[in-house]
Parts: C-alpha cells; sequence; structure tokens
C-alpha cells in the first residue's frame, strides 16, 4: 500500500470522525445553547423541590435562560436551597417568581421564572423571595378526597 | 461427587488464570506505553494501523450503524405510538445510540472484525518465528508491532464509535420521517431539547474510548501468547472475541453505573 | 583478543522441570565455522536462543565477547545483538514487507544512511546470495530456497561478527543445499565473522565445518574437527555419521514388554 494513498485514505477516516462527533454536538446535542455563555448565580428556598435536578432548565415565558447550579438541604432552617446560573443577557426584578413546573403530562421539572414589577433587578447572590414549590401528587390527591369528602358532608345537611 | 469436585478444581482453576491473565494484560500495556516512543516518532507506523483497523472497519460499521437506526426507528415508534409519544422517537433513537448502542455494538463489531485480525496476523507472527527474528535484530517486536497497533486501535473505536452513532440517528430519521412519516421539525427539536452534549455525546465518548482499549489490548495479548500452531491461532482468534464482547459488556454495565445514574 | 568470541561455561539449562543441558561447556572461536550437531529435540536450537539472550539459564553462563550475556540490561543485549545475525529455520521473512524492504529492515532500524546508501547496501547483499534480481518480490511468492537466502542476505545486513544459523539445510533441494553450503563458507570468511550452525546434516556439514559439537542426553557426547569425528570410535557419533538405524540412540522408544501389550 503506497504510504501516499494510505495517508490520504486515514486522513479521510479522521476527517470523519471529527465530522461525526461535530455533527451530534451540534445537531443532535444542546452544545450550541447557553452552556457556554456567562452566568450569574442568585439563589432560592424551596420547601420541596420535586424532581427538580441540577443542570435542569430554567425557564421563562418558556425560552431556556439558564440552569440549576446545586441543590442541597438547609438543615437548620429546614428548607431546598437551590443555585440558579442565569444567563448574563437576561435580568429579572427582585419580585420575580420562582415556580416549579413540570414538562409536558409526566415529563422532567423545571424551573420558571415569572417577571415581577420591581424597578431594581436581581444581582448575583441574591435570594429569590417568591417561590412555589414543585407539586406532589399524594398531596394533590388527599387534597382532592379532602374536598370531595367536605362536599359529601355539606350534602348531608 | 468426583464430578462436583473436578467442576469446582476447573473453576478454582479458570479463575486463577483469568486473574493472571489480568496481571499479564496489565503488564502488556505498560510495556506498550514505555516502548511507543517510536509509534510516534514514526507515525507512518501508526498510520498504518489506523487504515487497517479503523478504514477498513468503515464498510461495516455504516451499514450495521444504518439497520439498526432503522430497527430502532422502527420498533420505537409503535411502542412509543401506543403511549401517544411518537413525536419522541427522535428522542429516542438518539439516546439509545450516543449512550449504548454506539459504544457497544461498535466495539462488538471493531472485536470481531479488527481484533481478530490482529490476533491472527501476531499469532502467525510468533509461529513464523518473525517476532523472534525481530528480538535477535534488537529491535522489539513490543515497540514495532504491537504498540503501533495499540494506539491505532484507541484513535479508531472512538472515530468508528462516533460515525456509528450519527449514521444510526440518519437511519432512525430515514425511517421515522421519510417512511413513517413522523413530524421532521418535533423530530429534531425533541432530539435536541433532550440530548446533552455533557452529559450524554461526552460520556458515550468515553465508554467508546475505554472499549477501544479494551478490546485492542485484549487482541494484542491473545495474539502474543498464542501457541505457535494453526490450531493455536484460531483458538486465539476465538479468544479475543469471546473476552472482547464480554468486557466490553460488563465495563459497559459498570461504566453506565457511574455515568448515567 | 580473546581466542573464543563465545564461550558456553557450565550451562545448565531446561525449560521446566527436566533439564535440557546439564553443565555443558563449548568454546566457539573467533573467524571458524563451528556445528552443533545432535539428535532432535537435545536442544540443538535452544544453545542458539541461550547464546542471543532470549532465554537465560538455569544455572552456569554464556559468554559473548567478555560479556555474560544473561547479566545484561537492555541497552547491553541490544549491543551484543547487533553484532549477531541469525538465520531462522524457514527464514521468518516479514510477511508485510518486500524482499529490498527485509534486507533494509536492521539498516532502518540501526543506523541512520540515506536511502540511496541503503538501497547500494540492499542490492550488495542480495547480489551475494544471487537474489539481486528478486529485490520487488514478496516472500509469499518465494520458494524455500530463496526465502532462506534473503534472510541470509538479511541477517549478514549490517555486518555482524556472530552469524547463526538454524537448521539452514532443512527441507531443501540438493542445488540449493550446496548454495547454503558455498555461501555459509564464503560468507563467514568474508566478513571474518564466526559462525555456528545448529544442524543434523552430515555430508553438508562435513564438508566446509572447522569444528563440530555432538550434543546427546543433554552433555556435550563428542566433539572435534570433521577429520577427528570421522576417525572417532565412539558409538554415538558412529552411529549418527554412518546414518546406523539402532545403536546408542534406540530405535525403540520405551515401552512395555511387547508380550504384555499384544496381552499373550
Amino acid at each position: 500500500m503506497e504510504r501516499v494513498k494510505l495517508d490520504i485514505w486515514v486522513g479521510i477516516f479522521v476527517a470523519l470522525g471529527i465530522i461525526a462527533m461535530f455533527y451530534l454536538a451540534t445537531r443532535v446535542g444542546n452544545l450550541t445553547s447557553n452552556d457556554v455563555k456567562k452566568t450569574y448565580e442568585v439563589k432560592a428556598y424551596f420547601e420541596n423541590i420535586g424532581g427538580l435536578k441540577p443542570r435542569a432548565a430554567v425557564k421563562a415565558s418558556g425560552v431556556v435562560v439558564g440552569r440549576i447550579g446545586s441543590i442541597v438541604f438547609d438543615p437548620e432552617a429546614f428548607h431546598a436551597v437551590v443555585k440558579i446560573n442565569i444567563d448574563d443577557r437576561y435580568s429579572f426584578p427582585k419580585d420575580t417568581f420562582a415556580n416549579i413546573y413540570t414538562a409536558g403530562l409526566l415529563g422532567e421539572q423545571y424551573l420558571a421564572l415569572e417577571a415581577g414589577g420591581d424597578d431594581e433587578n436581581l444581582k448575583a447572590g441574591d435570594l429569590i423571595v417568591h417561590t412555589q414549590d414543585a407539586v406532589v401528587l399524594e398531596k394533590l390527591i388527599s387534597q382532592f378526597l379532602y374536598n370531595s369528602a367536605g362536599e359529601d358532608e355539606k350534602d348531608d345537611d | 461427587m468426583n464430578n462436583i469436585l473436578n467442576f469446582l478444581e476447573k473453576l478454582g482453576a479458570s479463575f486463577r488464570s483469568a486473574l493472571s491473565g489480568l496481571g499479564s494484560g496489565a503488564r502488556l500495556f505498560f510495556l506498550t506505553v514505555i516502548y511507543s516512543s517510536d509509534s510516534f516518532k514514526r507515525f507512518n507506523l501508526t498510520i498504518k494501523e489506523i487504515y487497517f483497523t479503523g478504514v477498513l472497519s468503515m464498510v461495516i460499521i455504516v451499514v450495521s450503524a444504518f439497520f439498526v437506526g432503522m430497527v430502532l426507528g422502527l420498533q420505537g415508534y409503535y411502542t412509543l405510538e401506543r403511549y401517544g409519544s411518537s413525536e419522541a422517537i427522535g428522542v429516542l433513537v438518539a439516546l439509545a445510540l450516543v449512550r449504548e448502542l454506539g459504544p457497544v455494538v461498535t466495539a462488538l463489531l471493531f472485536a470481531g472484525r479488527a481484533g481478530t485480525a490482529i490476533t491472527a496476523e501476531i499469532g502467525l507472527m510468533k509461529t513464523t518465528e518473525q517476532l523472534s527474528a525481530m528480538e535477535m535484530m534488537a529491535v522489539s517486536p513490543i515497540g514495532r508491532i504491537v504498540a503501533p497497533r495499540f494506539w491505532a486501535g484507541m484513535i479508531s473505536m472512538p472515530i468508528l464509535a462516533t460515525v456509528f452513532s450519527m449514521v444510526g440517528i440518519l437511519g432512525g430519521y430515514f425511517i421515522a420521517v421519510l417512511i413513517i412519516g413522523v413530524d421532521e421539525g418535533a423530530f429534531w427539536s425533541q432530539m435536541q431539547a433532550n440530548v446533552d452534549f455533557h452529559n450524554d455525546i461526552v460520556d458515550g465518548a468515553i465508554k467508546s474510548v475505554v472499549f477501544g482499549f479494551t478490546c485492542t489490548l485484549i487482541a494484542l495479548y491473545q495474539g502474543l501468547v498464542a501457541p505457535p500452531t494453526a490450531e493455536g491461532v484460531s483458538r486465539a482468534t476465538t479468544k479475543t472475541v469471546v473476552i472482547s464482547s464480554l468486557s466490553v459488556l460488563g465495563l459497559d454495565f459498570v461504566l453506565t453505573s457511574f455515568m448515567f445514574v | 583478543m580473546e581466542e573464543n568470541l563465545i564461550s558456553i561455561n557450565n550451562l545448565s539449562f531446561g525449560y521446566g522441570k527436566d533439564l535440557l543441558h546439564k553443565d555443558i561447556n563449548m568454546q566457539f572461536n573467533r573467524g571458524k565455522v563451528s556445528a552443533i550437531m545432535g539428535g532432535s529435540g537435545c536442544g540443538k536450537t535452544t544453545i542458539l536462543r541461550l547464546i542471543g539472550g532470549q532465554l537465560k539459564p538455569n544455572s552456569g553462563n554464556v559468554m559473548v565477547d567478555g560479556k555474560v550475556v544473561h547479566e545484561q540490561n537492555r541497552d547491553g543485549l541490544h549491543n551484543l545483538r547487533r553484532k549477531m545475525g541469525m538465520l531462522f529455520q524457514h527464514g521468518a521473512l516479514f510477511t508485510d514487507l518486500s524482499v529490498y524492504e527485509n534486507v533494509a529492515f536492521p539498516m532502518r532500524e540501526h543506523t541512520d544512511l540515506p536511502e540511496n546508501v541503503i538501497k547500494d547496501l540492499v542490492l550488495l547483499k542480495l547480489n551475494a546470495v544471487g537474489l539481486r534480481g528478486a529485490h520487488k518480490k514478496m516472500p509469499a511468492e518465494l520458494s524455500g530456497g530463496m526465502a532462506r537466502r534473503v534472510a541470509l542476505a538479511r541477517a549478514i545486513s549490517l555486518d555482524p561478527d556472530i552469524i547463526m544459523y538454524d537448521e539452514p539445510f532443512a527441507g531443501l533441494d540438493p542445488i540449493s543445499m550446496a548454495v547454503i553450503c558455498d555461501l555459509i563458507r564464503s560468507l563467514n570468511d568474508a566478513l571474518g565473522a564466526t559462525s555456528i550452525i545448529v544442524t543434523h546434516d552430515v555430508a553438508e556439514t562435513f564438508s566446509f565445518a572447522d569444528y563440530i559439537y555432538f550434543l546427546a542426553d543433554g552433555g556435550v557426547a563428542a566433539e572435534g574437527s570433521p577429520k577427528q569425528l570421522l576417525a572417532s570410535k565412539l558409538p554415538f557419533v558412529k552411529q549418527f555419521i554412518h546414518s546406523e538405524k539402532d545403536g546408542p540412540v534406540p530405535f525403540h522408544a520405551e515401552a512395555p514388554s511387547y508380550q504384555s501389550d499384544l496381552s499373550l
């Protein structure tokens, strides 16, 4: 096998590999999203984070604007401390709401930021005060049962 | 009673030989690394081996990937449709390939094609005393024969696995979108939303590097220790495939539990 | 300068528990062609491997040019092997390289000679064995005799001081045998080298060797120049030289009595 021909084929082979990797990274994966951008960190406290995981999406109006950083339990105040990394490009008012919603019916949970009306914006290290916990299925069911039990009682009167 | 004792004895012996094989394999790896300078200074040696292990495997990899992708698309569609989630077919195909099937199936095919070729070649060189001749000419067979093939395998496997994933996804696209009629936009957008570069693609690439290391080292080792007869070499190639396949599947489980759980 | 380029001193060696060589002594003088002969399986080829450092002796040593072979480190062994050329039984040519590439192999690995110098040297060596015209062929295209001659050209590629031959006459037709005989002698004298031949071919070896060792039962059964050995009265030597079917080396392998085997 001539050396030149060998080199050409191997070169094509390696090039194909790089193209494939590139293809996977951009067209299949989400590398083109905000992962590589600069972010600033804020935090929020939740009684129940449900199924929220680190690296889960943080969305505003349905658009991904950041990623969840870390989630730890505070053993003194007995709530979860969620660190949120928001893309530098976006600023939110100080009275923004942070709610945990579910994507689709049985999908993954994400953090939704709903902007408030404050003049001042959140800075790095600030705390989001208004939070809404994740919906826990069991509580929903017991609430439903309690409500329906209450209705039955009223009917009995 | 004797039969049971015999069986236990054989089990113990095979366990011991497996352990000693592991040790010898590790020693081969360290020797290969020590003698690797030639593989890089005279890169032509390595390039030649990349051609034989990588380039010549491309056909089987691409064809297999396309079929695997198509089957994933087909099977996945009919299952997802029952839950009304047929638009998630893109996610299913992509994740299955990138995380698991890409690295694992490529490794199995690699072991079967390139691994057996390496084992047979080295076993034959041992049988015809070519390795001895090289030693007597003060040229290390490890540096000249083993190391280039090792690095070629390490370089080829990730490339083959990545190509496998890409072609597989295209195969899935072909079936799902072009044949069955799933919405193209939903196919790609759901995929992009749910396949994470760091967690899925990079982890799959790490797997393929580990598998490449394992399969290549096993193939080289079996070739070097093959008894210098025709029967010995042929048995060595069988051992390469069997041991490589089992190791890949076992390592896949270990790596998956580290990475994705 | 030492008279003995290679000496084997009180060497004992065995692959497993049984010793193949028990406390043997051999000397190989500079510039001479020596032969090691003996029945199959008596450890002749193993001697070559011990000299080349591929095997380590159980006790005793092999000294090459004043250095103990098995005590050398990687570099020392490397330097010793640079001085040796070995012709393997079936040539052991590298099947993926052409004849030219095979002969050029040692030069490319151990010297920095430019390509045109290598080309001249390779053709020179091939010419010495009469195969200059075959330099483009691949080993698979060569006959047994031709392959062995190419392997010989490769063995003398770097003008070694020691050339070792492992059964160079095995399986050759009479013409090729005569060619190899002639080459061994003429190359040895032209290069001023020391040649060691492992063989059991009596007629050819006796025609050109300077000194012959006979190995049997793990030791040196007889040694001497061809003339001395032809006149030897030792029964083993006589059986070997005169190709007798039965003698000190028995025809029948060890077996229980014939009567009991046939269950009479």
